[in-house]
């Protein structure tokens, strides 16, 4: 019998609710769409039919980017909407929205929204599949799924490596995707920046907490550098851009008193200068192109995951798998 | 099966094997070791992971792991490709391989090679080089054994087929 990776339901609203297992059945069916990429003919029949509505509620050049190249190596039909010219303006709601596009007969939605929960709201009231491309400051599971086949990549294996995740934490859905998906993975993970962004009762989570930055990159094999949201300074979290740097910003001369060579991430888009230096960015234990480019073999495995035949067909569909 | 091989397809200059993932793969590999063997030159070898390309993703529940597809690094591009699986049996694997090859590039021919026909076709595909064809009934099973992953090399026909392995 084919060997089959097990179904984890029908949205990826997070890595919160996922098993370890389940994790890591979604990297490793990543492996083999990273190949996809590197074809000459970069496309495979897998969901073609199937259409895909990306419904971006919040400006997004890189996510929106990389779903949609998933979706099309994949054959799927794909169509954009953005909340700039759109109905939403006119007033219309998420569900009104949501069951105009299920008229129209699609099968799945990737949407990004700036509250929290918008993506749990939307696929309990709608049969497609819907994936989570991030909403408010809950989770962006793609992105932290991303980050963890790099880190896998990069140092072999997740289980027991130490991963800090610099910066904004309190409003970071990158971040918490990046805790929930580390941890069950048996990483040890750990959180630095301002105490000004940081959740209160993050340990709960069973993470490290480092006050300095110099502690933190004494202690990781990886770190994770958020970016910090400019409007945050106008907001006060941040007295300004050029203290946040001098504290928290990850530069050559701070990496030079690690122990060990450190693997630097950052989600993208780089605020140069501010929470990372353009040496580090552009240095040799920087992988953050790396983590663009399996953002979209990760993407295209949770297409692939997501969009398979309902469960119960399964039983009737065992033994068409022969040659 | 290795002489009728660069028999059909002319020398082994051009020649590329392609197994089709997992036990054409092997197949494909001992074939590959047997012709280098008897014509004393290199021959071109790769392999194929159809379950993308399979006709029954949209049914199927939990969905199968998928493999990685090698070319070898020449391309196929005005080759002359032999498709090698273990058990040709509806043709619907045959058809998948046919349709990623034609993805990965144009080859100049392409033969379907294969270690038993096993008949129960339900696609009009059929191969040009046959180990052994074997006249089974719908519900057995045949299980083609390879060194690599089952520590020998073997033909069984399985009375009944299991519900679950």
């Amino acid at each position: 019998m084919t060997p089959t990776v097990a179904h984890f339901g029908k949205d990826l609203i997070g890595l919160e609710p996922l098993t370890g297992d389940q994790i890591r059945a979604i990297l490793d069916t990543a492996e083999p769409f990273k190949e996809i990429s590197e074809r000459r003919i970069k496309k495979v029949p897998v969901l073609r039919g199937k259409t895909i509505v990306n419904l971006f509620f919040e400006p997004s050049t890189r996510t929106r980017i990389s779903f949609e190249f998933a979706e099309k190596r994949l054959s799927a039909d794909t169509v954009n909407i953005q909340t700039a010219g759109s109905s939403v303006v006119k007033g219309e709601t998420l569900v009104d929205t949501a069951r105009n596009l299920e008229a129209m007969r699609i099968d799945m939605v990737v949407m990004r929204h700036s509250a929290s929960g918008a993506a749990r709201f939307l696929a309990e009231r709608i049969p497609s599949n819907v994936i989570n491309a991030g909403d408010g400051s809950h989770e962006h599971p793609t992105q932290g799924l991303l980050d963890l086949l790099t880190i896998r990549d990069n140092l072999g294996k997740i289980e027991g490596a130490k991963v800090c995740i610099v910066g904004d934490i309190l409003h970071s859905r990158v971040a918490r995707s990046n805790i929930y998906g580390l941890i069950k993975l048996g990483a040890e993970v750990a959180v630095c920046g301002p105490p000004t962004l940081q959740p209160v009762g993050i340990e709960e989570l069973g993470v490290h907490i480092f006050n300095r930055v110099e502690e933190a990159i004494e202690w990781a094999d990886a770190l994770n550098v958020l970016r910090l949201q400019l409007e945050r300074m106008q907001s006060g979290y941040v007295p300004s851009l050029r203290e946040y740097n001098r504290l928290w910003g990850i530069s050559t001369a701070r990496l030079e008193h690690a122990p060990k060579e450190l693997l630097i991430l950052h989600p993208g888009p780089m605020n140069r200068g501010v929470e990372i230096d353009s040496d580090v960015a552009d240095g040799e234990h920087s992988v953050i192109l790396d983590q663009v480019t399996n953002g979209v073999a990760v993407r295209m495995a949770v297409l692939y995951l997501l969009a398979g035949g309902a469960p119960e067909k399964a039983e009737s569909a065992k033994g068409g798998a022969e040659s | 099966m290795a002489r009728e091989v660069t028999e059909r397809t002319g020398g082994t200059e051009r020649l590329v094997l392609m197994g089709i993932h997992r036990r054409g793969d092997e197949i494909a590999a001992l074939l590959h070791d047997e012709i280098e063997k008897a014509e004393g030159k290199p021959v071109a070898l790769g392999s194929l992971d159809i379950t993308l390309y399979r006709d029954d993703l949209g049914t199927v529940g939990p969905r199968p792991l998928i493999g990685e597809s090698t070319l070898p690094p020449e391309g196929i591009d005005d080759r002359v490709v032999v498709i090698v699986d273990d058990v040709l049996y509806t043709g619907r694997t045959a058809r998948a391989a046919l349709n990623e090859l034609m993805d990965w590039g144009r080859p100049s021919k392409v033969y379907l090679c294969v270690l038993i026909d096993r008949g129960g076709r339900e696609l009009p595909i059929q191969p040009d080089i046959v180990g052994r064809k074997v006249e089974v009934i719908g519900n057995r099973k045949i299980e083609v054994l390879v060194p690599a992953l089952d520590g020998r090399l073997a033909v069984e026909i399985v009375k009944n087929l299991p519900a679950e392995k």
